[in-house]
């Protein structure tokens, strides 16, 4: 490395993070950087921490100690909602639309503009909106089901949904907590051509225990094990990790 | 797309069938003192809209409606209080020309905060910002907090029960468990007569029709569906980028300016107001209109207002003792067999079968008009 040579900017830096849980550190000490476009999967068994560290990068977990930079932006100390409007989205685990409205009212609410009291109050439904939301629509396979109330959808059209608001958000950094648990083997091939086809342009954070899945999208792999970060690197590196075997495989 | 229209076809006719019912059909065919009763009723319809805004689609329930139904209360009483209590009226007073209930209780002078109801328009000021402004200070201590759902609902009905105890302890300022009696004249003209009490209904009407109004405008925009998003999954709204404590405060001031207009109707209709509207008991009635009508209809408030309190002046009439066992198991029931009340069960079993009448009979004239046709071909 050159002597000198400028620290790259990283879209999002954390370090040291800590939390406990009644003195539980569910992450301890956690360091790990993600840089523009790239694309992160954190995998690890169950309880490693790895939900809690999305938790805690979209405010939804405080963290005891640590911080977490994002385009500089200390997020630890933002609410969620001045956290998404930083750049970050974030998708649950179980899908989590608005099952009372239509695709479309889901679609347009997570539409960034509007977002006040009054802003809201004064939000018209024009073109640009119109536009964007059949757009987003028809990438999440949804196109013909605008009008359709949310509750009606399917498990998997429910993942998508919510991929879709995401999406609309037009976010720096997406988050993905097991984007494809759950879904039919068609749906699984149709949802990875959609995250292929969304993780452009933008750094992705996913969680997600289907390997194959896992080798297809990741540029670097972060192995986390009790809430610590075990080894790093590309899949292959990861892969033939004797930690990571032994964790996997060895108990 | 969805709701293009103000309003759809069925909730334009339930928008006709309830002018007509207010403005016609009831003022032609009740006496004053019925429709003077009819109008007290509808001072509820104005808490039911607010909580169908704020419970139904907000998820927010509160049961301290009676607080801010009875702030607009007060703010009116205040005025018309201070109007009736002229030099010449209170002549017989040791201090002639403040509140007689003062004057009982050693007072010399109007105290400071009694001062700006003199003004009729900052009275009319203060009807609608002193609760929206209170609403505001609870919403925010309860939800940038995040604290909701019953413990919500069990706070502010600890705020209403405080507020009664605050009124009847502070006899001197408030007229204290009597309340505000004895009101005359509002801005000079007598609200006592038969005349009067005609015309205030109507006003009372209009303003309803403008709540009503109100409530529609905020439920068909971005805000009214971020309501319903919220009420179901508050984090995902909060992942939106929204402040989803914004948007309840918001529905809870919403919901207590509408609830004060009734308040301060209420006052003029009745002529007096009282710690009995403000407490426990008036606040959890008016969560029960609500519900009857349908905490998800806008009507369906304005229906179960009348209906309920129709219902509990003729039992309670007749059976004095029975009535609140009555207003309990109704309110059960409610919950357990009809979720949405009145207006779900209209809307669930009356409106289909409407619906279908009208389809038949559109067919069957289509089909009539075939056959006067067929010959002349």
């Amino acid at each position: 490395m050159l002597v000198g040579h400028q620290p790259k900017e990283f879209l999002l830096a954390v370090s040291g993070l800590t939390v406990s849980f009644d003195g539980f550190k569910a992450v301890n000490d956690l360091s790990f950087y993600v840089e523009e476009n790239e694309i992160r999967v954190i995998i690890g068994p169950n309880g490693a921490g790895k939900t809690t560290v999305l938790d805690l990068i979209c405010g939804k977990t405080r963290a005891t100690s640590g911080s977490i930079q994002f385009r500089g932006q200390e997020l630890t100390k933002l609410r969620e909602n001045e956290i998404v409007q930083a750049g970050v989205g974030r998708k649950f685990q179980t899908p989590s639309v608005f099952e009372d409205l239509t695709v479309f009212e889901n679609l347009e609410i997570s539409f960034p503009r509007g977002r006040t009291v009054f802003g809201s109050l004064t939000f018209q439904r024009d073109d640009t909106v119109k536009q964007r939301v059949e757009e987003v629509a028809e990438m999440i396979f949804l196109k013909d089901r605008l009008n359709t109330y949310a509750d009606q959808l399917s498990h998997g059209q429910k993942q998508w949904l919510e991929i879709g608001m995401l999406l609309i958000q037009d976010p720096d950094l997406l988050m993905l907590d097991e984007p494809v648990a759950g879904m039919s083997v068609s749906e699984r091939a149709k949802t990875a051509e959609l995250l292929n086809r969304i993780i452009k342009d933008r750094s992705v954070l996913v969680i997600e225990h289907d390997m194959k899945f896992v080798e297809d999208i990741a540029h670097k792999v972060t192995v986390l094990h009790q809430g610590q970060i075990l080894s790093e690197g590309t899949m292959e590196h990861v892969k033939n990790d004797p930690k990571v075997i032994e964790v996997y495989l060895g108990h | 797309m969805i709701n293009s229209r103000f309003f759809n076809r069925s909730e334009l006719l339930g928008f006709l069938a309830l002018a007509v019912l207010l403005f016609l059909i009831l003022p032609l065919s009740l006496d004053i003192f019925r429709l003077n009763l009819v109008a007290k009723y509808l001072t509820y319809a104005f808490v039911g809209i607010g909580l169908v805004l704020c419970w139904g689609y907000g998820g927010i329930l509160s049961l301290g409606q009676g607080v801010f139904f009875g702030l607009g209360g007060y703010c009116m009483a205040m005025y018309l209080k201070l109007e009736a209590s002229s030099v010449a009226n209170t002549k017989i007073q040791s201090t002639p020309g403040i509140p007689d209930f003062m004057d009982w209780n050693q007072l010399t002078s109007v105290p400071l905060f009694w001062k700006p109801f003199h003004s009729f328009p900052i009275t009319v000021l203060a009807i609608l910002l002193v609760p929206a402004f209170f609403a505001l200070i609870i919403g925010a201590a309860m939800f940038k907090r995040r604290v909701g759902g019953v413990y919500f609902a069990i706070i502010t009905q600890a705020i209403a029960a405080i507020l009664t105890i605050l009124i009847v302890g502070q006899q001197g300022y408030t007229g204290g468990i009597n309340g505000i009696t004895d009101l005359r004249t509002l801005h000079g003209w007598d609200i006592r007569t038969d005349h009067a009490k005609f015309i205030l209904y109507f006003v009372e009407v209009v303003l309803l029709f403008g709540c009503i109004v109100a409530a529609q405008f905020i439920r068909l925009t971005k805000l009214g569906r971020i309501l319903v998003a919220m009420r179901e999954q508050e984090d995902r709204v909060r992942f939106a980028g929204y402040s989803v404590a914004n948007f309840k405060i918001f529905a809870f001031c919403a919901a207590a300016v509408f609830a004060a207009i009734g308040g301060a109707m209420f006052t003029l209709e009745v002529g007096f107001m009282s710690p009995s509207f403000v407490g426990i008991v008036p606040s959890i009635e008016m969560v029960i209109y609500t519900a009857v009508g349908g905490r998800m209809s806008i009507f369906g408030a304005v229906w179960g207002a009348l209906l309920v309190n129709f219902a509990k002046t003729s039992l309670s009439e007749s059976f004095p003792q029975l009535w609140l066992f009555g207003l309990g198991a109704l309110f059960i029931a409610v919950v357990l067999a009809f979720p949405n009340g009145l207006s779900g069960i209209w809307a669930d079993h009356v409106q289909p079968r409407i619906d279908r009448l009208l389809a038949l009979r559109k067919s069957k004239s289509a089909a009539g008009m075939i056959a006067d046709g067929a010959p002349a071909e």
